[in-house]
């Protein structure tokens, strides 16, 4: 049960908290929009493994499951794809840049100040723009807002990762904050 | 040294800002919507010192800064209360209210599920309504993004204390970001 009093104690994870307080969901969910479905060179199926890849860092269950299940609605992979992120991709095929920006995104995720020079010169050597880099930067930094809060504050998440399919189908194809 | 062409003018978050406009927007949406939009309770003031102190915990110069200019031009009190809050909040002069708050945010920035159902019970028992306890949080939790992400891409922050403090001004009078010099 969550430690504070949601309107609605059936809804899971972050979807409650934001059900909670309108006010804060709508910048949430518009920020969300953009770093995963706004306008990029990486695509939205990229995007949702690294969100899910940090949330999985950040033991967020809710976050971590339901961001692969959008990645695997994006990339029509099938939902193995979440437990693949768990285990570091070693079955999906990932270009070696988003390797290079996941490891930027692992250093985000244990503290900003580890990212270094030579992080940020290999992903570049395999291609990365430096708009990528930011991205990448802060779809991490970002997840480790929302993995925050919904772990802070003591949700609900469902637990087999079928139950995750159809929102990963929603979150991927319809959006955040339009259902 | 800055990792990514970003423009070198604009201290911290404003040089990311400017070097993406798509996220910068939704970024300082929500900096407004949980700093100073109006609130139930809780004041500016009070918000921006929240702000600030994780900030400093955080060790980003410019957020802890930039918040700490902000917080005395709206708590009306002086920059001494600032310090005694960024050195040890639950001796500085400020309210059991406002320690409380500070107490949530500390621990939100220690380590992730960090406020249990009797830390809840503890802050309910100081007087905070859930909404208060919440919304400490949620500052916490994006100030930790906002520190993460000036830290990762090493973005420059001026030691000029005085410097933070005339930007604020403006920004709060004029609602624009000035260029540092």
């Amino acid at each position: 049960m969550a430690h504070i009093k949601l309107l609605n104690e059936e809804l899971p994870g972050i979807v409650g908290l934001l059900n909670y307080r309108p006010e804060t969901a709508k910048p949430l969910l518009d920020l969300a929009e953009t770093l995963l479905r706004g306008d990029s060179t990486l695509s939205s199926g990229e995007r949702e493994i690294i969100a899910a890849s940090v949330s999985y860092w950040n033991g967020c269950h809710f976050c971590h499951t339901s961001h692969a299940a959008a990645a695997a609605a994006h990339l029509k992979s099938g939902i193995g794809l979440i437990d693949d992120i768990k285990a570091g991709l070693p079955t999906t095929p990932v270009s070696d840049k988003l390797r290079a920006l996941l490891h930027i995104a692992h250093q985000v995720q244990r503290n900003g100040k580890n990212v270094t020079d030579e992080d940020i010169a290999t992903a570049r050597s395999e291609g990365a723009t430096d708009i990528e880099i930011h991205d990448t930067v802060l779809i991490a930094a970002a997840f480790c807002m929302y993995n925050r809060y919904v772990d802070g504050l003591g949700t609900w998440a469902p637990g087999p990762n079928e139950a995750y399919t159809e929102m990963g189908e929603r979150m991927a194809h319809v959006g955040y904050g339009k259902f | 040294m800055q990792y990514i062409n970003i423009p070198n003018k604009f201290p911290g978050i404003r040089s990311l800002f400017m070097c993406r406009p798509e996220s910068a927007s939704q970024l300082d949406t929500l900096i407004k919507t949980l700093l100073h939009n109006p609130h139930p309770t809780l004041t500016c003031g009070e918000r921006e010192l929240i702000a600030a102190y994780v900030s400093r915990l955080n060790t980003c110069k410019y957020c802890y800064n930039i918040h700490g200019s902000m917080a005395p031009h709206q708590l009306t009190e002086n920059a001494g209360i600032i310090k005694q809050v960024l050195t040890n909040p639950q001796t500085a002069s400020i309210s059991n209210k406002m320690k409380a708050l500070l107490k949530i945010a500390g621990g939100v920035q220690s380590g992730y599920a960090s406020l249990s159902n009797d830390d809840i019970a503890f802050y309910r028992n100081e007087g905070l309504s859930d909404i208060e306890i919440r919304d400490a949080a949620l500052i916490a939790d994006a100030f930790c993004m906002y520190n993460c992400y000036v830290a990762a891409l090493s973005t420059w922050q001026p030691d000029d204390v005085e410097l933070y403090d005339k930007m604020e001004e403006r920004y709060i009078r004029e609602g624009i970001f000035e260029l540092a010099f």
